[in-house]
């Protein structure tokens, strides 16, 4: 069985500003998701985990390597690769309902139907009531579940996400990774989402992945890939679990030394 | 370059604070209402808003009225308010304002429409596309710098004394407005909105209609504004040299004759009408932008 996402050996080189060196923000970089897996990109800043996920979104080119989905080669973005943003990036001119309906009127399906998807969708992620709403009108959290049903509604191969819950409350983040985790499961005869999620919150990588790549900085590299082996479903109870704090112990022992002042 | 007057930045903030206070609302699945239930208090808010703005001309009208009164100055030069009325209303039951007053709309009009009609997709594509704009940038920054007025001698020898002389100076100055506003509009769209329509399958020219031009769209209504407020100092000056109706053809006219009250008349008239109309777009982008409060908040 072909992979649903292979990166293989990709580097990228950015090209000198005005006389300096070259930055390479990503040496040599491999590995492979399967179809279903939840997979956290890991480090600290400057270890090009955001980098690579623009390369797999397509709006930059590898220098070298090759950045593949279901077996065909990412060259463009493309609504198989769906894209959740830090800042939302809700488009402001559209209700919630308009921004989620968005995705499923490119693919050219009846309008009709599209507004059903996006109801579901708006359902799902737990904001109903507020299709009409103009995204400045509510919270962060209440907006970034819009953008998580705008990606999903619109069924990518490959569900991307960067930091999407870095600029939201400790509180609120807490239900919204498990609400993640519910929005990506299988659902109406549709296999579990492939997820690859670009964090430096420990906690949250080990909460959410079936997988953690880690990554060191200058120039990019993968230093290991962990298993996370903690029983689904994910509550809170998983985080008092004794494995969770196993494993974000041993992560933060070999990221710690990313983490000293320069 | 961001507006041309503080006017609007006042203007947004109690329809940004009504904005603020519906993100409380409860869910309905209604759109949120456009009146909020404070709006007793916020119109008193208004009207006492309204009586400091006419306060000012009102006490200089009084004070003119004044002097003149007590022949403090010499009234030939500056008659006095009454007289200006007096005036501004015979001209009126005569239609000859009236009629100036269309002449130099219509070709405001017809400039405006013109320069937005060019100006705006070529900002679309100066601002989306660097190449382009590195083509296009050496020769409108040599244009650019030429005052509207220059052009005027040039401009009769090509289209000769009447409409469309002044219709091109009018034409020229506009553009420019329209023109760098929309190019910095579209730079200061937010780069992930773009990005998150590609990811939704969007084409690169889905990206221009869905997402540039609605998300510029603020930034035109600001050009527009500025390139109208231009449009009326280009125009006089074009009409004063260039044609035989108009505003400035009035003024200019008035003038030989040495009939101050009536040079008044026009002055003020172009005024009132200038404010009019910038009122009048303030209110049409609140209207069909309502999402832009998010930007004043």
């Amino acid at each position: 069985m072909t992979p649903k996402l292979e990166i293989s050996a990709v580097t990228k080189d950015y090209a000198p500003l005005r006389g300096g060196l070259a930055v390479r923000a990503l040496d040599n970089v491999a590995f492979s998701v399967s179809e279903g897996e939840f997979v956290s990109l890991l480090g600290p800043s400057g270890c090009g985990k955001s980098t690579l996920l623009m390369l797999i979104a397509g709006f930059e080119r590898t220098s070298r390597g090759h950045i593949s989905v279901d077996g065909r080669e990412v060259t463009a973005p493309g609504a198989d690769r769906g894209l959740v943003f830090q800042d939302y990036a809700l488009f402001p001119w559209k209700s919630l309902i308009e921004n989620v309906m968005y995705g499923p009127l490119k693919r050219g399906l009846p309008r009709r139907t599209c507004e059903e998807i996006a109801r579901r969708y708006i359902d799902l992620v737990g904001i109903s009531g507020f299709e009409n709403h103009y995204p400045h009108q509510l919270s962060g959290g209440m907006r970034q579940r819009c953008a998580l049903a705008r990606s999903v509604a619109n069924d990518p191969a490959v569900l991307l996400m960067d930091e999407p819950l870095a600029a939201i409350d400790a509180l609120t983040r807490n239900t919204l990774q498990e609400e993640i985790l519910r929005v990506c499961d299988a659902r109406d005869g549709r296999p579990r989402k492939t997820v690859i999620y670009v964090t430096h919150s420990i906690d949250e990588a080990v909460f959410l992945s079936d997988r953690i790549v880690l990554m060191s900085p200058r120039p990019g590299r993968v230093f290991d890939i962990i298993d996370v082996d903690l029983p689904s479903p994910r509550t809170d109870a998983t985080r008092q679990h004794p494995e969770f704090h196993a494993l974000t112990k041993r992560i933060w022992e070999s990221l710690k030394i990313y983490a000293k002042p320069e | 370059m961001e507006r041309g007057t503080g006017l609007s930045a006042e203007k947004k903030r109690p329809i940004g604070r009504g904005g603020a206070a519906r993100t409380l609302a409860t869910p309905s699945s209604k759109p949120p209402p456009q009146s909020d239930p404070v709006s007793t208090s916020r119109m008193s808010a208004r009207q006492s808003r309204s009586l400091r703005l006419i306060m000012l001309p009102l006490l200089i009208v009084a004070l003119w009225q004044l002097a003149a009164e007590f022949q403090l100055y010499n009234t030939v030069l500056l008659p006095p308010p009454e007289r200006v009325a007096t005036a501004a209303w015979s001209l009126l039951l005569s239609g000859e304002l009236i009629r100036h007053l269309v002449d130099s709309l219509r070709r405001i009009a017809v400039a405006n429409l013109v320069a937005f009609v060019t100006a705006v997709p070529l900002g679309i594509l100066m601002g989306r596309y660097r190449p382009f704009e590195d083509f296009m940038d050496g020769f409108l920054n040599i244009i650019r710098p030429i005052p509207p007025l220059a052009w005027i001698p040039l401009a009769i020898l090509w289209f000769g004394l009447g409409e469309k002389s002044v219709v091109f100076i009018t034409l020229i100055s506009a553009f420019f407005a329209l023109l760098i506003n929309t190019i910095a509009g579209v730079r200061s769209v937010d780069k992930s909105l773009p990005r998150a329509a590609l990811t939704l399958g969007a084409s690169q020219r889905d990206v221009i209609r869905d997402i540039i031009v609605p998300a510029t769209l603020p930034h035109i209504f600001t050009g527009l504004r500025i390139a109208l407020g231009v449009s009326w100092m280009s125009i006089v000056a074009a009409e004063l040299i260039a044609a035989s109706s108009g505003l400035g053809y009035m003024i200019s006219y008035y003038r030989e004759v040495l009939r101050s009250d009536l040079i008044l008349v026009g002055m003020l008239s172009i005024g009132l009408i200038g404010f009019a109309m910038d009122r009048g777009l303030v209110w049409l982008e609140g209207r069909l932008l309502p999402w832009r409060t998010r930007l004043e908040m």
